[in-house]
């Protein structure tokens, strides 16, 4: 390609991508936070705040303890300063004057806000065929089809309530996927989560909803520790999608999450997320710093975990939701659209531990970069000795936009025995002045151009997404492109 | 529309990619109904010319007139001209992974009678406009869902260029050595393609290296470029002359 003609694609493919973010507007509401620090005192009044049982602020405990002895991992693809960990507020929550008895009692302000978000609580706007839970800050705002979702023995609900409300279950499994010391993010995170979302898909129940949880991140100073926890039952069945915005401002905000899956014999869970947290701006300057353990287990015989991710913002991404599988036959699946613009940099990918005979994962990762941002795959796949006649299947494509943008793809595979059969694919391409002009030699317009060729390179990711979320990303990413093709 | 006015008149054209002039002092008027063969050397700028007339962003049109129906085009952008009638067959056809032929086809469709102020037509619509295109260029429709000129052979690319050009009904067509790797029966197809499309208000450029394709799309007029400008112009007469005598004929006689 020419000069003079980069100059004028890349222009043009920069208008394309830089796309003002809408959902930078924050709210104001009165609130309570906590001191700005972490400390043995904070975690004790996070836990006394939420009238924990012992065994959690041990949990916690323990947790704050591992934490200490830790170092920020720095083996990925990223460039950040680490968060000044004593500059950030590790509880903060609107302000309510009493307990509330249903979600038309919540502040208007807040209502308002995930109604702009896309997202309504009301009884009479709400979506009819998703159950909600809505995640302001440090706290759940509610639960959509609470009592609905009850009558088919499914719990749905905050995991502040599910720890009052089911305390045995959370017991048992908090933890039980990733651990605490799993890596520093889960250790702070076990120490520090305010809230999340809890399901229960009892025996043999195919869950009648979707079921979801909205993360708005608000206050500028919080970070945002959220912990979800999911376990279906013998035969059940779920899906569930997770959506994450934030307001746009200066400085990094933190959002360390974890999220644990359990599947039973013949359980299936389908985990899907939209993640467009504010990814700063044109400079780099802001956006959230997004660390993430999600992980699932596959206990049971013929259990089913499917992952499929659209990562769209965040300054950094740190993600790779896996699947451990134990349970014969049982299979992990991961699909991921990854895209980056500016200076923002993802390093995601998943793990699959083989562990059961014939289990089976399958990895599906698109990354997009354009801008001057950086995109990096990483995939662990591991066969253990006993896996046997174990099955992996990977691809991994990248697609460039523009001369400043970076790909990198880091597959690790390990495996221990002779029946299993690992596949890899790989590929990058770019979109080209070449292909522009054929396109536009076709009367087709570049904004076109470039929304075809994307969907196109992500098409066997959008199909996994459930069918409201297939539009949004399409959507979605066609915004987050503009102004980057030309 | 005046008649009188030629599709397509090139005056003093210079163009120049990097700095690097191509063409230099390019003269070449086209009327409506008329065929015009280029032939030429390798570097001798037939590709430049029908990429600057398609307004590929990499060339510089450094002085000189494009005039297409008596309006300048130089300052428009590849899709407005698209959007005008003018239509590239290109060299190398582009792939497109991801995406389907059909769902290519159908844009680009769209997109001209969106400009031309008609109202867009469904996708089942398309598709019985597109069947009958294919008959003509002897392709199947399971050609649609391929992607775009991914995994095509040779012959199937510069068949589905074709296609595109039966499709978009273009005013002025280039076509960049459409013949050069076909088989006889893929060239006899597409210069049946060529033969029907054709009529007395269109116009085409036909870039080649090889008299055969002359054989079966007969032009009314061949010329011989070198070094960035048109140094003979003559009937068919001429193409068969070069077959026989090469290039260096051309520069004896000068």
């Amino acid at each position: 390609m020419t000069n003079q003609s980069n100059k004028t694609l890349n222009t043009n493919i920069k208008k394309l991508v830089n796309q003002p973010y809408k959902y930078g507007f924050s709210t104001n509401v009165e609130k309570e936070t906590f001191e700005k620090g972490l400390n043995e005192k904070v975690i004790r009044l996070i836990s006394e705040k939420k009238n924990e049982p012992e065994f959690l602020l041990n949990f916690r405990l323990k947790a704050y303890k591992k934490w200490k002895e830790m170092k920020c991992p720095e083996w990925a693809q990223l460039k950040f300063s680490e968060s000044n960990y004593q500059d950030i507020i590790y509880y903060s929550a609107p302000k309510s004057k009493k307990k509330l008895n249903s979600l038309d009692e919540v502040d208007p302000e807040i209502l308002k806000t995930f109604e702009k978000l896309g997202i309504s609580l009301t009884e009479q706007k709400r979506l009819t065929n998703v159950a909600v839970d809505a995640v302001f800050d440090s706290v759940s705002i509610g639960t959509t089809f609470k009592e609905e979702l009850a009558e088919y023995g499914v719990i749905f609900s905050s995991i502040s309530e599910a720890v009052h409300d089911y305390p045995d279950l959370i017991e048992k499994y908090l933890g039980t996927v990733v651990p605490i010391g799993d890596n520093y993010f889960t250790a702070l995170n076990s120490a520090v989560f305010t809230d999340g979302s809890f399901c229960y898909i009892p025996k043999g129940v195919k869950c009648p909803l979707d079921l979801s949880t909205y993360f708005r991140i608000n206050d500028q100073n919080s970070g945002q520790f959220e912990r979800t926890l999911i376990i279906a039952e013998e035969n059940s069945q779920v899906s569930y999608l997770e959506g994450c915005t934030a307001p746009q401002y200066d400085e990094n905000q933190l959002h360390a999450a974890v999220v644990e899956l359990i599947a039973l014999e013949n359980a299936n869970i389908k985990y899907s997320t939209v993640q467009n947290w504010y990814s700063g701006d044109e400079q780099g300057k802001g956006g959230i710093l997004n660390f993430v353990t999600k992980r699932g287990l596959c206990v049971g015989k013929n259990s089913k975990i499917s992952w499929t991710q659209v990562e769209t913002g965040s300054s950094i991404t740190w993600k790779y939701p896996g699947c451990v599988l134990i349970g014969e036959n049982s299979q992990g699946e991961f699909y991921s659209v990854a895209l980056t613009n500016n200076y923002q940099q993802t390093d995601t990918g998943s793990k699959m531990i083989h562990v059961g005979k014939n289990t089976r994962s399958r990895i599906v990762s698109k990354g997009i970069s354009a801008g001057n941002s950086k995109n990096t795959y990483r995939g662990l796949v591991t066969v253990n000795r006993k896996a046997v006649t174990a099955r992996n299947y990977s691809q991994c494509d990248s697609l460039l936009i523009g001369n400043c943008s970076n790909a990198n793809t880091f597959p690790f595979i390990s495996v221990q025995n002779s029946t299993s059969k690992i596949e890899h694919e790989a590929s990058t391409s770019k979109i080209g002045e070449e292909q522009i002009f054929y396109f536009l030699q076709r009367g087709i317009a570049l904004e076109d151009a470039v929304s075809l060729i994307i969907s196109g390179f992500c098409s066997e990711v959008f199909t996994e997404l459930p069918l409201e979320f297939s539009a949004e990303a399409d959507r979605l990413l066609s915004l987050k492109l503009e102004g980057s093709i030309g | 529309m005046n008649k009188e006015i030629p599709i397509l008149e090139i005056k003093n054209l210079k163009a120049s990619i990097n700095d690097n002039e191509i063409l230099k002092n390019l003269d070449l008027t086209i009327n409506r109904g008329e065929i015009h063969a280029i032939m030429g050397t390798n570097g001798s700028g037939k590709s430049t010319l029908s990429k600057v007339l398609a307004g590929h962003p990499a060339y510089e049109v450094t002085d000189g007139k494009i005039l297409y129906e008596g309006e300048s085009i130089i300052d428009l952008e590849p899709e407005e001209r698209s959007h005008l009638g003018i239509f590239l067959a290109f060299q190398y056809p582009i792939e497109i992974p991801g995406v389907s032929n059909e769902d290519f086809l159908y844009l680009s469709y769209n997109s001209k009678l969106k400009t031309l102020g008609k109202e867009e037509i469904s996708p089942i619509e398309f598709f019985s406009i597109v069947s009958e295109k294919l008959k003509i260029v002897e392709m199947s429709a399971t050609f649609l869902s391929r992607n775009v000129n991914e995994g095509f052979s040779g012959g199937e690319k510069k068949r589905n260029e074709i296609l595109q050009m039966l499709l978009l009904d273009s005013k002025l067509s280039i076509l960049d050595e459409t013949d050069s790797g076909l088989d006889i029966d893929a060239l006899k197809i597409i210069s049946k393609g060529i033969g029907s499309f054709m009529n007395d208000d269109k116009a085409i450029i036909l870039i080649t290296h090889y008299q055969r394709l002359l054989d079966y799309v007969k032009p009314d007029f061949i010329h011989v470029m070198q070094d960035g400008k048109i140094i003979k112009t003559g009937t068919a007469e001429l193409a068969k002359e070069l077959e026989q005598k090469g290039y260096e004929w051309l520069k004896l006689e000068k």
